[in-house]
């Protein structure tokens, strides 16, 4: 079944991308790709690239804190709390962010009723930010919930032994916890990388400008062309960069 | 004192961004005028409401679309994962994580630019834009869960009790039934749910495949949204929304600690 709706498919679009318009071998297709898009790939890359930076700061931020947190309301507070996002839908995080984000939104509205902001001061986060803080909001749970697990199944007494000899929370977080659930960090950035990737509501959604992000290409090359050539082409230059990303873990889980 | 305060900021502060976004939601849902510049909504109401859920209007077959087209995947996710789940868990099979990789895959590659290739391969085959395409390309896409899920509810199975209902003299068919599956149900039970969520939520594939014949509940909101009709598309937002919170605040009830920790090993 895998195979049939899922290995099949990706063959055809690694052929597709090199087959001309009648047939035969070609890289005319990236050549249009490049041409056209050049501009929407390196934006991808910056946006998932920023992030996932951020995804993984948050997360183990908030791993930290749920460990090693003295205050045990704080932590059930930010336990009960970090999680909301977790199973919402990618194209429900966009509309609510495509509110929240807006000139008139909430979030603007908030701060000027706090007069933290004017009203002449507000600006619309619709953009490439937008993208970005729908990504993190969306993804951070997900990850902190992975980075959390595996920090609480850690050893408590190498922390209580750092604890005793003077150690401050930060150091402990980034010498101790961090390095040892670096692999699942890892996992969970992978996964995060390659499920934006191929997210194409928030980035319709938050963003309709140029430039915008390569699912948004992929797609309308198909709607509007009927184009599977580029698209394809496309489609495999973000294979190539997730296989890069792949490839970094594998060489990680190897050399262990 | 002082350390009450930072706290109560960055929690705070957390709270709002997590929890902002939302709060807009559920306001627009029960918005019935609201322009610039006014801050909260004019006038709450139900309006909206009542032409949501207006007997035969588009948002009720849409609901009724995708909770078929979910039950369908979930059924078909089941029906491969019980019987892979458990020879995974129980017989010692040569590539064994070669196979939990392989459906891994389908989460491992950008799905977009398979989807279309997908959704190009069933216009040949008649099966864009029907149901059984739509669930096709969903089942694809649960099956990694159902299976990993299911594989570690079997594994968490005590392997005594088995050999004890077979020495008792019941048949190897008898013992899963009676004993494996039973004991196995809640786990199964979660992936189910899990499945039955992936499909309610997906966007993508639909968008390629379904269109413009099949029409679920998510594509029913990207359109509402980009028209502009706020108020539609928060109130089918918040009806995708409400299965997805009480699924994450009740997570650990259906999937204990000694299942997690055996999901992909």
């Amino acid at each position: 079944m895998v195979l049939a709706l899922f290995v099949y498919p990706l063959g055809y679009s690694l052929v597709t991308a090199f087959e001309a318009k009648g047939g035969g071998f070609t890289f005319g297709n990236f050549a249009k790709a490049f041409e056209f898009y050049r501009v929407d790939i390196g934006f991808t890359l910056v946006i998932i690239g920023f992030s996932t930076f951020l995804i993984g700061l948050a997360s183990i931020a908030i791993g930290g804190y749920l460990t090693l947190g003295e205050n045990p309301r704080a932590v059930a507070l930010l336990r009960w709390l970090y999680r909301w996002p977790l199973f919402i839908p990618f194209v429900v995080a966009a509309q609510c962010m495509r509110s929240f984000l807006a000139k008139n939104g909430l979030m603007n509205n908030t701060l000027v009723g706090l007069g933290v902001l004017d009203v002449s001061q507000t600006t619309s986060f619709l953009d490439w930010r937008g993208i970005v803080i729908t990504f993190v909001w969306k993804q951070t749970p997900f990850v902190a919930l992975l980075v959390a697990g595996a920090m609480a199944s850690l050893d408590r007494s190498t922390i209580e032994a750092a604890r005793n000899l003077g150690a401050g929370r930060l150091r402990i977080l980034f010498e101790i916890l961090v390095p040892q659930v670096a692999p699942t960090l890892l996992v969970g950035l992978i996964l995060s990388f390659v499920t934006m990737m191929s997210v194409l509501s928030v980035p319709l959604m938050i963003s309709g400008e140029s430039p915008t992000m390569m699912t948004v290409d992929m797609a309308f090359r198909i709607n509007n062309y009927g184009d599977y050539g580029t698209a394809n082409a496309l489609g495999f230059i973000s294979y190539l960069l997730t296989a890069a990303c792949a490839w970094v873990y594998l060489k990680r889980a190897v050399r262990q | 004192m002082m350390v009450w305060v930072t706290r109560g900021i960055v929690l705070g502060l957390l709270a709002f961004i997590i929890l902002g976004p939302l709060a807009n939601l559920v306001l627009w849902a029960a918005a019935e005028q609201w322009y610039f510049p006014h801050k909260l909504p004019l006038t709450y109401g139900t309006k909206f409401w009542e032409q949501v859920f207006k007997p035969r209007g588009d948002a009720l077959v849409s609901l009724v679309t995708s909770v078929w087209i979910a039950l369908a995947t979930v059924a078909a996710c089941l029906a491969l994962a019980i019987p892979a789940g458990y020879a995974l868990a129980r017989l010692k099979l040569p590539w064994r994580t070669a196979i939990l990789l392989a459906f891994l895959m389908p989460q491992a590659f950008p799905s977009l630019a398979v989807y279309i290739n997908i959704a190009r391969i069933f216009y040949d085959l008649r099966l864009n834009g029907t149901m059984t395409g739509v669930i096709l390309v969903h089942t694809v896409h649960g099956l990694v869960f159902a299976v990993w899920i299911t594989a570690a509810a079997f594994a968490a199975v005590e392997r005594d009790l088995e050999l004890a209902a077979r020495n008792l003299g019941g048949s190897p068919l008898r013992t899963f039934f009676t004993v494996s599956l039973p004991l196995a149900a809640p786990g199964i039970m979660a992936s189910a749910i899990f499945v039955f969520l992936e499909s309610l939520d997906e966007f993508t594939g639909t968008f390629f495949v379904g269109v413009p014949d099949v029409i679920t509940l998510p594509l029913l909101m990207f359109t509402a949204s980009i028209a502009g009709n706020y108020q539609i598309a928060a109130i089918t937002a918040l009806v995708l929304l409400v299965p997805s919170v009480v699924f994450m605040l009740f997570i650990e009830r259906f999937l204990k600690a000694d299942v997690l920790s055996k999901v992909g090993a």
